[in-house]
Order: C-alpha cells, then structure tokens, then sequence
C-alpha cells in the first residue's frame, strides 16, 4: 500500500508541474506540441528514474557535506547518456528538443526528489517514485501540449484536427511564449477551483 | 519561433569568422536584453524570475549576482572548453564539466563575498547556491558552446542575457507590489495572475522581435 502511494504520488497530490511548480523551463518552452511533449518526458523520466535509483543504492555511502555536488555529476551522468542516445537515434527530436536537453541537469525536478526522497527512502520505493514523478511530468507535459497545439497550430501530435481552414489561420499566440504563460495561468486556476470544490465536498 | 531567432544568431555568428564587429556585439546586447529575453522568449531561469519577484530588493540582488556569475561562467567554461575538452576530444563530457564549473564558482562567489563583503553577502545569502540551478547560467554556456563564440562575443552574450533576466525580474517585482493591492479573483490568486502577468510582460517583449537586429 504504501508502495503504491510513492508511485502514485507523483500522478496527481504531489505533481511536480501543478503542485510544486518545479522544472518549468522545459515544461513552458517544449509544450508546442505533443511530439516535444512526449520527447521531453521520456528523458525527464529516464533521467529521474536513475538518478532516484542511483542516489538511494550509495545514500549511505555519500558524505552528507558535499551531497549536492555528488547528485549533481550523477544526474548530469545520466543526462548526458540520453543526449548521445537521442542525437543517434532520434536526430530530428534531438534538434527540436535542443538545448533543453542538457538543461535537463539543471531541472529542479530531479534534484529536487534526490534531495527530498531519495536519500532517505529504499531502492525500490525510490525506484517507484522516480517512475510516478516521471508519468505525472509527462502527464502535466502532454496536458499542456494538448491545449497548446490544438490552439495554435490546429492539430495534434501532428494530425490535423480542426480542419485546414483552422490550420491555416491558428490562435498563433498560443505556442508562442506568451501563450505558454497565460495559458499555464488558467490552468493553475482551473486546479485551484477543482481544489476549492473538493475542499467543499469533503 | 525562439529555435529560428537561436539559429539565425547562430549563423549570424558563423559567418562573421573570427573578427567581433561592434554591430555584432550591439546585436548580442540588444538581442538578449530586449528580443531573445532569457526569461521571457527562452523560458531559461523561470524558478528564480517566479519564486525571488516577491520583492525589490531581493530581485535587485538576485540580478546582480546572476551578471556576475554568468559573465565569469562564460569566460571559464570558454577556457575549459577550448584549452581542456577539444584538444583531448572529450566534447562529450561538456555537460558535466560545466555544470561542476558552475557549481564550484558559485561556492567559490560564496567565499570571496563572505570574506570581503560580509553585508553585501548577508543580502544575497539565501539567493547564491540557488544560482547554481538557474538554467540560465547552464543554458548560457551551452549556447556560447553551440554558436561558437569566441571569448569576447561569449561574455558579451552572457552579460547581455543576465542583465535581461535582472529586467525581467525587477519589472516582475515591481508589478507584483503593485498586484498586492489589487482586487484577484480567489481562484487566480497566488500562482495563477503571476503567470498570466508573465505573459503579458512576454507580449510586450514579443513586440521587440519587430527590431530585427
């Protein structure tokens, strides 16, 4: 049971993009489209699942002082192997994704769960919440992506849904930066009011 | 629309060579301050530009120490770069050894201020290790890497993009102050109108894409 509340954790309660608001770089700049989206949280979600494995396997090994640093080179490890893997295998999501790959080492996400969880939690349980911080990413990704690409470009992960007509004249604003901010606004709000209304419930 | 503004600065500075000309540093400045806003049109920094914007003062101090940091970032991942990675073909490992230049610098920051400045390191104390996970130093030194700016043109480039986060912020601090006294709907409140908030500021530096620089 508890187990399953470290994978689940990351779904909804405690996800990292709605709740906590961490490792919004990526997530406002590569929600244009559904193909970066998905792009995105799989090598978020590579890198977060090690890393949590990693850090929690040498917790005891690694002296407390210079932790940072230490969860730093094995994230940055890791980081660097999905960007070689993604440049030979996957060139043209690794142009587009660009240099938010590397950036990846810097995503408050990843340090932030080796800090809170990973150090002082087992392998497996680590294990489970780096899968579940990485599906809720994901998850907030795709969701933002969805709006975002069917508003501004019409479509969805590449397939036209509203039409050439639409296609042609789009609410271009919305994969724009500015779109990303404001659209990121009103689904804040949207959780927030669905917050309020189960606070009421309950 | 920001990868082809990335690209085009890109190829701008491939095809100028070597020579640094003054119109191209005027385009560097002038491109990272206003049109190519880390903040606001490259989404680099945006946990710092949301969580230190609650006040002047420390938007002021967190802005200042990110000039200093990503300019001396810019200068020692150039040298590391150039003098270390590429003559012994260890490109690969750029990632890490910048991430680890930025990390010792920032502590290294830390010291000098706490030994020559104690006051003005109590006023940043808080705002400093968290220096070392704002994308925007990281984000500085990959591009610098990836245009392959020479050492002048890639601090010209980092001191222009840190002084567009500390504009971004401080504006952001200043409006917030002002958002204090404002009537918000309950659901908006908090997180929520700074986003929208942000992105009015981004319309109004989209504006500055009109430039053309």
């Amino acid at each position: 049971m508890s187990l399953w509340k470290d994978f689940s954790n990351g779904f909804y309660t405690e996800n990292p993009i709605f709740r906590i608001t961490l490792g919004m770089c990526p997530f406002l700049a590569l929600s244009t489209s559904m193909e970066n989206a998905v792009g995105m949280g799989a090598a978020a979600t590579f890198v977060l699942i090690w890393s949590n494995v990693a850090i929690s396997a040498l917790r005891n090994v690694i002296p407390d002082k210079i932790r940072i640093p230490c969860y730093i080179v094995f994230i940055a490890t890791f980081v660097s192997l999905v960007d070689m893997v993604m440049a030979a295998y996957a060139p043209a999501l690794h142009k587009s994704l660009g240099i938010y790959i590397p950036l990846i080492v810097v995503n408050c996400i990843i340090l932030g769960r080796a800090e809170a969880f990973a150090n002082k939690n087992t392998v497996l349980s680590s294990l489970l919440d780096g899968i579940g911080m990485g599906i809720g990413f994901t998850l907030a990704m795709a969701l933002m992506a969805t709006i975002r690409e069917i508003l501004g470009s019409g479509s969805w992960y590449g397939f036209n849904i509203l039409g050439q007509a639409y296609a042609n004249q789009p609410i271009l604003i919305a994969i724009l930066p500015p779109g990303a901010f404001v659209l990121m606004g009103f689904v804040l709000a949207a959780f927030a009011v669905i917050d309020r209304r189960k606070e009421r419930a309950a | 629309m920001t990868h082809s503004l990335l690209l085009a600065s890109a190829v701008g500075a491939a095809s100028q060579g070597g020579g640094s000309s003054l119109a191209q540093v005027m385009g560097l400045v002038i491109g990272g301050i206003l049109i190519n806003n880390y903040v606001l049109s490259r989404f680099l920094g945006i946990c710092p530009f949301l969580g230190v914007s609650k006040q002047l003062d420390s938007a002021l101090g967190m802005g200042a120490a990110v000039v200093f940091v990503m300019a001396m970032t810019a200068a020692s991942c150039y040298a590391l770069w150039q003098l270390l990675l590429v003559p012994l073909h260890l490109e690969y490992l750029s990632t890490i050894v910048f991430i680890l230049i930025i990390a010792a610098l920032v502590q290294f920051v830390e010291m000098v201020l706490l030994k020559f400045s104690p006051a003005l390191y109590r006023a940043l104390g808080i705002y400093l290790p968290l220096i070392t996970t704002n994308c925007a130093v990281l984000g500085v030194a990959v591009l610098n890497k990836d245009a392959g700016y020479n050492l002048g043109l890639g601090i010209v480039n980092a001191v222009a993009g840190a002084l567009g986060f500390a504009l971004a912020l401080i504006l952001m601090a200043g409006l917030r102050g002002r958002l204090e006294f404002s009537n918000t709907p309950d659901a908006m409140k908090g997180k929520p109108i700074t986003f929208i908030l942000a992105g009015v500021m981004s319309i109004a530096f989209l504006g500055f894409a009109g430039l053309g620089v």
